[in-house]
């Protein structure tokens, strides 16, 4: 008998999942069902399991939409967001979820999340980033670090890596962040304000692929993995809160930026009502 | 004892990547034959860190039945 959460909110018949022993996409998946429910049962707050739609794209990660049980859609390599822009565009009042991992949203999809960033699309992208190709045998990806080994670099990565959450942020996005699998609360909860964001929220969430990334890297297994997060990956207040000397190498998780720009369905909305009282001749009309 | 919780394996779904022993912060759990087992139930405080981070679902708690 699985716990009661996972009974909720996932397809008890497609478990156990298919991902590599310590994989960290399953600690990913189980954080945003944990996200959606505290939502859904915050009497504050008036979101229903319906409200919510997951999509996702090709890759380890993207198998995740087919284990939640929500309305859900398993999409083209790289066309996550794009499909999801469809499905908000249709209905803006849907909570659009995407989980998609580092090739997919930054190598095959890359267009995609720049545009998707630029226009404040109000879609939650979370990016399972396990810097690496798994499901296809170990490629570096654009998240593998410089010098870092793959299997289609065997001397080494020669590659500059993308900051995922920074490329969304310096795209346009309004809401950028970090989290990790070691940090399961923290993660959880920026989960949450990313999806309660209004506008385009992207959650760069570092998994651990102990298979390929790590065997390749001798990064040890996952369980040296998670410890390398734990000793590296600061929570916002606890990293403000070092002294500026033992911050270096060390990487800030939780939500990097954010603001208001407007959302691109709610100025969407704006053109349309414009159109209707002009009849929809436009400004031609009015001259 | 009200709100009492007690750790449950789904032993079937353990992959045995060991991630829940060895953050456990009281040494409860460990690995044998490929799987997690309860070493020494009654060191758990039901911190619940063993079923945030199991990337399987194979392990959680539940409150105990009165």
């Amino acid at each position: 008998m699985p716990s009661d959460l996972v009974h909720l909110y996932m397809r008890i018949d497609h478990l156990p999942q298919i991902w590599c022993p310590g994989c960290g996409n399953g600690v990913i998946m189980r954080d945003v069902a944990v996200a959606i429910h505290e939502l859904i049962e915050d009497p504050a707050l008036n979101f229903n399991r319906e409200d919510f739609v997951v999509v996702s794209g090709i890759g380890c990660s993207s198998r995740a939409a087919g284990y939640l049980d929500f309305n859900s859609i398993h999409t083209t390599h790289g066309r996550a967001i794009a499909f999801a822009t469809g499905i908000k565009f249709a209905n803006p009042k849907l909570h659009v979820i995407v989980l998609t991992g580092d090739g997919d949203c930054s190598a095959i999809g890359g267009n995609h999340l720049i545009h998707a960033a630029r226009r404040n699309m109000g879609l939650t992208v979370i990016a399972f980033n396990n810097n690496i190709y798994g499901m296809t045998g170990g490629q570096y990806s654009p998240t593998t670090p410089n010098g870092d080994r793959a299997t289609t670099a065997p001397y080494g990565n020669v590659d500059r890596p993308f900051d995922i959450a920074n490329l969304a942020w310096g795209a346009g996005a309004s809401f950028s962040a970090r989290g990790d699998v070691y940090h399961v609360r923290e993660t959880i909860d920026i989960i949450k304000q990313a999806i309660l964001h209004k506008g385009f929220s992207f959650v760069d969430v570092y998994s651990v692929c102990p298979t390929y990334y790590g065997r390749k890297n001798k990064k040890g297994d996952a369980v040296d993995m998670l410890k390398w997060q734990r000793d590296n990956l600061i929570p916002t207040a606890r990293y403000y809160s070092m002294p500026e000397g033992e911050r270096k190498g060390k990487k800030r998780i939780g939500i990097l930026a954010y603001n208001d720009y407007p959302e691109y369905t709610e100025e969407y909305a704006k053109v349309i009502e414009a159109c209707r009282k002009t009849g929809g001749e436009g400004e031609e009309a009015r001259e | 004892m009200p709100g009492r919780k007690k750790l449950i394996l789904e032993s079937a779904w353990c992959k045995g990547c060991g991630i829940c022993a060895a953050f456990c912060p009281r040494q409860v759990l460990e690995l044998k034959g490929g799987k997690v087992s309860i070493k020494q139930a009654e060191q758990c405080v039901a911190c619940g860190m063993c079923e945030l981070r199991c990337p399987d679902y194979a392990i959680y708690l539940v409150n105990e039945e009165e």
